[in-house]
């Protein structure tokens, strides 16, 4: 209730800034700290109830051959018979401040953050995480770039030309690539691009940026498009809504009304609002994708964390899959933070508290 | 269908006021048929003058306004007739020649200040962009120009005030600042379409006396669109009554109000609400609703509401009315013999009143 008078002191925007963001942070590990509870519980408790033993856990470790002593050795000596609370403050610890590994003849440090070693050829995770992650960032920036400057455009001309050609054409085709599943949309341009008119690198193949740029663009080139023509589709059609409502809105007849042209109504006034919500899903989109864009990486064969996932579940290395999920974890809260962050750039509605 | 209305001025004669409306027809062509929005509506307006229109919902008011504008999509809506801004015909003018009047030699006033204000800019930015999109001025120079502007329709602390977001403002306030806005270029027409209406009553009173002395100030030509006889007994020189996209009556406001000769005004004046009446008489509203503008009711469009329809042998039911003029400058369209209006205006009307 604003009374007359002086108005209340209010502190001073930085003030409530910092605030906020400290707030957030906490927020933040909190949530990241719940996550690898989650995690931890379905990997570890879950096949101890379904009636797994720490023997099993030991037994990836040794491999085959091995005889049911050292299996029994090996489980003791990597902590698998220890109460669960333990053995999860233990994973915690090595993630936060690294950990020491005895893994048979000799024992290995493994530095922080240290997500284990993998089962099947008993290297440390973090590394291989880290090695993995520039193929799936040159893959996710660059999809993600196109596929928002793609999918706004033409969500806004379909907007301005409601009904035209144009409109159902494109909302046609992202009809298309709402529905078609990535494997498809990419074998089938693997075939007509790559195998048949040779445009394109046939997959299986990443140049890091730094080494040769235009090598580097070539290769990825197709999944690029492969990938942002899903999220095109998405986010044209998001857009194209999102004008529509803006674009009736009082606030636009008076930009009308003030002698405007009508590209900056609609570059200015129209798009602003629409953009709102395609902030939120972008930054959660892009953050997903971080963890591994699995679909994508597996149909042209990158050496990325999608498919570094999908051959760790498929041979059964828990401490990968465990590493890459907390990493998509990671990057998940953290868009989610950074997105609301931005949201109170973008309307300025919103309050931070 | 029937032929348009005479014109009391032949269509090339050149405009003898600054402001000149001649026959203008706004239709929208729908689904359901043609919505004559405006069906023949004439008037003139000199500068340093104000003219009333009052009207229902839905009587083509508003859409009359916008169309002075030149603020209706030429996609769907069919505008048709002349309107003559100081000597320059609009209506077949290029869309780009009125937009750079828009705004800056004919100003427009919304409803409701938060709905016609964008919420993602400040006020300062509004005001700034509709004056340098007119006018070659430095950022520093418009900003300057947008605090005198706020000051000048009395918003306190305006050095400060010109950074806050439309939200941050109050009602009254908002509309100070759409004012504000609508003034930055010294408009010459001025249109406000129902001002006071989103606003408390005794703010209404303050925006009033302020947009009276601006316009002594700027010598500006000034419609007042509204629902409010009220209002327009404040402000107004001249009245215009329309009913189903049609002028009923138009006059020197003191002859409508005191000598108001068209059923559909007596109606008007009869559900106005006064304190110095009993409060147990009651109000006397206009019997049914609003006319179809897809079929509008032949003959006369009030004759199911008039209570006087075909008395006496008259031919409300079949003829349209013509505006011709009664006494002292005052128009009427209406079959009754002038003298039967006068006689059932001093004996049956102004006693209720």
């Amino acid at each position: 209730m604003a009374g007359p008078g002086p108005r209340p002191g209010r502190p001073s925007r930085p003030d409530i800034v910092v605030t906020y963001l400290g707030r957030r942070l906490i927020g933040a590990v909190l949530m990241l700290l719940v996550v690898s509870m989650v995690t931890f519980a379905i990997f570890f408790v879950v096949p101890l109830v379904a009636g797994g033993s720490s023997e099993n856990l030991a037994a990836r470790y040794v491999g085959r051959t091995a005889g049911s002593e050292e299996v029994a050795d090996t489980a003791e000596r990597l902590g698998f018979n220890d109460p669960l609370p333990v053995q999860y403050g233990r994973w915690l610890k090595g993630i936060v401040a690294g950990d020491e590994y005895d893994l048979g003849p000799s024992v290995e440090r493994c530095p922080a953050p240290c997500f284990g070693y993998s089962f099947i050829n008993r290297s440390p995770v973090w590394p291989e995480l880290l090695d993995r992650l520039p193929v799936t960032l040159s893959l996710v920036v660059g999809a993600a770039t196109i596929w928002l400057l793609a999918g706004v455009s033409i969500g806004v001309l379909s907007a301005l030309r409601r009904g035209s050609v144009f409109d159902r054409a494109a909302m046609g085709v992202a009809l298309g690539g709402v529905s078609l599943p990535i494997f498809f949309t990419g074998l089938l341009s693997l075939v007509i691009f790559s195998y048949g008119l040779g445009w394109t690198a046939p997959g299986s193949s990443f140049t890091p940026l730094l080494e040769n740029p235009a090598q580097w663009a070539y290769n990825l080139i197709l999944p690029w498009v492969t990938l942002a023509f899903l999220f095109a589709a998405i986010y044209a059609r998001l857009t194209r809504a999102g004008m529509l409502e803006t674009m009736s809105e009082d606030y636009i007849r008076t930009a009308r009304a003030k002698g405007l042209p009508e590209r900056r109504v609609v570059m200015k006034h129209g798009l602003r609002g629409a953009l709102t919500p395609i902030v939120t899903i972008f930054g959660l989109d892009v953050s997903l994708l971080m963890g591994g864009a699995v679909l994508t990486e597996s149909t042209f064969s990158l050496p990325g964390l999608g498919k570094y996932a999908i051959d760790a579940i498929t041979t059964n290395d828990l401490p990968k899959v465990m590493g890459v999920t907390m990493l998509t974890a990671f990057f998940v809260v953290f868009a989610n933070l950074i997105v609301d962050i931005v949201y109170g750039v973008v309307d300025p509605r919103v309050r931070l508290g | 269908m029937t032929a348009p209305a005479e014109l009391t001025v032949a269509p090339g004669a050149p405009p003898e006021a600054y402001l000149e409306v001649r026959d203008l027809r706004i239709h929208f062509p729908t689904d359901d048929g043609l919505v004559r929005s405006v069906d023949g509506l004439s008037f003139q307006l000199d500068r340093g003058r104000t003219l009333g229109i009052v009207g229902e919902s839905g009587s083509g008011k508003s859409v009359t306004s916008l169309g002075i504008l030149g603020l209706h999509n030429r996609r769907n809506a069919r505008v048709s007739g002349q309107i003559w801004l100081d000597g320059q015909e609009l209506v077949g003018a290029s869309p780009e020649t009125v937009r750079r009047l828009r705004g800056k030699t004919m100003a427009m006033i919304f409803q409701d200040p938060l709905s016609a204000l964008n919420p993602y800019y400040t006020v300062g930015d509004q005001i700034i962009e509709a004056y340098r999109i007119h006018h070659q001025v430095s950022k520093p120079a418009a900003r300057r120009h947008a605090i005198d502007l706020l000051d000048r329709v009395g918003i306190p602390q305006p050095a400060r005030r010109v950074d806050d977001y439309p939200h941050q403002f109050s009602g009254g306030m908002r509309q100070r600042a759409m004012i504000a806005m609508s003034l930055s270029c010294d408009p010459e027409l001025l249109i406000a379409d129902e001002p006071t209406t989103a606003l408390d009553v005794t703010v209404q009173a303050q925006i009033l006396d302020l947009m009276r002395d601006l316009q002594e100030e700027f010598n500006s030509a000034l419609i007042l669109i509204t629902h409010d006889l009220g209002v327009v007994a404040e402000l107004a020189d001249d009245v215009l009554v329309m009913y189903g996209g049609r002028c009923v009556e138009q006059g020197a406001a003191e002859t409508v109000f005191n000598a108001a000769q068209h059923p559909y005004t007596w109606g008007l004046l009869g559900s106005m609400p006064r304190l110095d009446r009993d409060v147990r008489t009651r109000l006397l509203p206009i019997q049914g609703t609003p006319p179809s503008l897809i079929t509008p009711p032949p003959g006369c469009v009030f004759h199911p509401r008039c209570p006087y329809a075909e008395r006496d042998g008259i031919p409300c039911r079949t003829e349209v009315p013509e505006l011709v003029p009664a006494e002292s400058g005052h128009q009427v369209a209406c079959h009754l013999p002038p003298a039967q209006r006068r006689e059932i205006f001093t004996a049956e009307i102004a006693p209720k009143l």
